[in-house]
């Protein structure tokens, strides 16, 4: 009789063997070979999460999708009240100059800090004339805080288009309608007087003592200075140490009187020979006194 | 001869390889179990400041990063007598060490027990040309040494050249760069069954490894269990393992004789089995927890159950008294122990200048051991256990594991043999016509 159970038990286990099966062991030691090793655990996993992207990736529209998440999170950060500018202050700038600077950046408020390229700001407000510096920052309270220092004009240039002020630097500073507007301001003229506006100034301090008989300087060739005096004086300085070829007349001046006399023009041109030019009637006069006392001797 | 030289030379390559490499598996393939060691080189040992040798006898270049040990199948008397068994022993354990020090293994170092090694001391003598010993001569005088008749299927495990001479002074370590007239040299030779060696070789093979040296176990043994100074002075190891017991001779670092004596731990057990009648596994239990030597008036008294699973209650309550356990192991133990003794009187231990025998292998863990053998053997008896190295697990520290570690002692640092040296030109076979011919056999 056939066992009942028999047909049911599993058929009589092995005695356990531990050795490995041929292939078991041949795949344990190609598991355990290095390149595998790090195959298995880097590169498959990176392989699958490689496809698994790409296969996500190659339809454009959860492409779109993903970008405009990406830029909707971004613009809900960047929109945020904390991060908004809702205006701009301009300090240490007159009217002009502060209307100049709003119409030169064009900002639609509120606009959020993010957008705001303050060193493009900045670039484009020192751009304009009237402004030497500005910082740019942004105020807590959502405030764009413009800091200007603006131009002094410290002299007036006549040129062919007009008057125009210049900084001490000989910088255009703004157009000037009217030579009655800053009568303070000393006045130079001729082509290239801008680019030595430096010197002019020195001369001008130098010539303190002419006092209001000073109409201005002139660039003469574009290489040496004429001061202009009233009475159609003019003193001619040479190209080299203008300052002190002026001072020099000033002290003669002050102890001969020279410029109070009839003279048209005083040559400092060369340092050995100064002249003095007389005008015409002046020197019909000399002859007629050295006629007088001297019989023409 | 030069088949051989050239295989030990491919040999010496391998291991060369194996090195660069950083890991070699030591495999003992012992009667009873099977060892497999992973060792990692991590550069060579590092000497301490003063420049003398560092900790572990300057055995620190290398590291073991796994072990397993299984039981041995298919081995008898230190031989394979079924292939695709220990294959599969070999494979078990193999894996296991792979999977503790989680690297790949591809070069394996072997050693085996049995295939009847035997010695042969030569010598040879050559007249120097110039005044100044050089490598050259060396190979020649080595090359030279009278090889005797050992045998048709026999071939040579160990060819170490163990003392040098330089005309009257003896016992030169390395004689290059000496001056003298004429060159002596000692050589120790060892010869096994080739057919033993070459099963092994195969079994190796077939676990797609590659073997990168191969040893007698005696040498492994002796290595790790002898200390230095015993090494130097002149000692004996036997290695009682399970089915084969092996000496070696020790004398100034070199080994200068080995044997084995085919019995071992296993006959004991198998006399426990048929003397008490119980399966081998039980008997080898019973030996282990309660084996001994010497029996005293309290063994009478102390019964051991030896069990059985017949079903039978009579049967399977069967008890035997220690004393009974002890009468049945001492004769074999005796007889083991005898026949080292007389394959060392054959071999002249007693005119060596130390005495020294140190006892090492599973079955020296018996109880009472050193005492029967100090009986047998001489005075001078000690147990010995292997040396300590780096990284070997408690488990694999017992006097079972001596030729293991020898082993990676033997990995680490081997000793020269015979091969190491170039052989000289005129020792080649033939003529260039004939190399050529031999160079076209073996490429195609």
């Amino acid at each position: 009789m056939h066992p009942l159970t028999g047909w049911f038990r599993k058929p009589q286990e092995e005695r356990f063997d531990p050795a490995p099966s041929r292939l078991k062991y041949r795949l344990q030691r190609w598991m355990l070979t290095p390149g595998i090793r790090f195959g298995l655990r880097f590169g498959v996993p990176f392989c699958l999460v490689f496809a698994a992207g790409s296969a996500y990736l190659a339809d454009e529209a959860r492409r779109g999708a993903l970008v405009g998440l990406y830029l909707e999170a971004r613009a809900a950060i960047q929109e945020r009240p904390e991060f908004m500018v809702k205006v701009m202050a301009v300090d240490g700038a007159g009217t002009s100059v502060a209307q100049d600077i709003r119409e030169v950046v064009p900002l639609e408020f509120p606009v959020s800090s993010f957008d705001l390229d303050l060193e493009q700001i900045r670039d484009v407000i020192t751009g304009l004339d009237p402004v030497k510096t500005a910082s740019v920052r942004i105020r807590p309270g959502g405030i764009l805080q413009v800091d200007v220092e603006e131009r002094q004009p410290a002299l007036i240039w006549r040129s062919r288009e007009g008057l125009a002020l210049l900084d001490e630097n000989g910088i255009h500073v703004a157009e000037l309608g009217r030579r009655s507007l800053h009568p303070d301001l000393p006045l130079i003229a001729g082509k290239g007087a801008e680019a030595h506006a430096a010197e002019a100034l020195r001369l001008f301090a130098a010539a303190k003592p002419l006092g209001p008989r000073l109409r201005g300087l002139v660039r003469i060739g574009e290489r040496r200075w004429d001061v202009v005096l009233d009475r159609e004086q003019r003193i001619l300085l040479p190209v080299g140490n203008p300052v002190r070829a002026l001072e020099r007349v000033l002290a003669v001046s002050e102890v001969q009187d020279l410029l109070e006399r009839d003279v048209t023009a005083v040559d400092m041109r060369l340092a050995g020979r100064p002249t003095v030019r007389m005008t015409e009637n002046s020197v019909e006069n000399w002859w007629r006194i050295r006629q007088l006392n001297g019989g023409g001797q | 001869m030069t088949d051989l030289y050239q295989s030990q030379r491919a040999m010496r390559q391998m291991r060369r390889q194996a090195m660069q490499r950083g890991v070699v598996a030591i495999l003992d393939v012992g009667s009873s179990k099977i060892a497999c060691l992973v060792l990692r080189f991590d550069g060579t040992g590092r000497l301490s400041e003063d420049g003398s040798i560092g900790a572990l006898a300057g055995q620190s270049g290398f590291r073991v990063i796994g072990a397993a040990t299984t039981r041995s199948r298919g081995v008898q008397f230190g031989e394979i007598n079924a292939m695709q068994e220990t294959e599969r022993a070999i494979r078990t354990a193999v894996q296991a060490a792979q999977k503790m020090a989680e690297v790949r293994v591809d070069h394996v170092i072997a050693c085996f027990s049995g295939a009847n090694p035997r010695s042969y001391g030569l010598d040879a003598k050559l007249d120097l040309e110039g005044q100044v010993v050089s490598e050259h001569e060396v190979a020649q005088v080595l090359a030279s040494c009278e090889v005797p008749e050992y045998g048709a299927g026999r071939e040579v495990l160990h060819a170490q050249p163990v003392n040098f001479a330089l005309d009257n002074r003896s016992g030169l370590g390395d004689p290059r760069g000496q001056m003298g007239q004429t060159l002596a040299v000692d050589m120790h030779m060892l010869t096994v069954d080739a057919i033993a060696v070459q099963n092994l070789v195969r079994c190796i093979q077939r676990c797609d490894l590659e073997l990168a040296g191969i040893a007698s176990s005696a040498y492994a043994s002796g290595f790790s269990a002898l200390v230095e100074d015993e090494q130097e002075l002149g000692a004996a190891c036997i290695d009682m393992g399970g089915g084969s017991t092996s000496i070696s001779v020790f004398m100034k670092k070199h080994m200068i004789y080995a044997d084995a004596v085919r019995l071992g731990g296993d006959h004991i057990t198998s006399d426990i089995s048929m003397g008490l009648g119980i399966p081998m596994a039980n008997a080898e239990r019973i030996k282990t927890f309660n084996g001994g030597v010497h029996a005293t008036g309290a063994d009478d008294r102390e019964i051991i159950d030896i069990g059985g699973d017949t079903g039978d209650w009579e049967h399977d309550r069967r008890t035997v008294s220690r004393a009974e356990l002890i009468g049945i192991m001492r004769p074999r133990v005796e007889e083991i122990l005898e026949e080292v003794r007389a394959r060392l009187d054959a071999a002249g231990f007693e005119y060596l200048p130390s005495q020294q025998i140190v006892l090492t292998g599973g079955s020296s863990q018996i109880m009472g051991l050193d005492g029967l053998a100090s009986r047998i053997l001489g005075q001078q008896v000690r147990l010995g256990r292997p040396l300590r190295v780096h990284g070997l697990p408690q488990s694999a520290t017992g006097p079972g594991f001596a030729s293991a570690v020898g082993l990676c002692l033997f990995a680490a640092h081997p000793q020269d043999e015979w091969w190491d040296f170039e052989m000289p030109a005129g020792r080649h076979p033939a003529g260039t016509l004939g190399r050529a011919v031999r160079w076209f056999r073996d490429n195609w």
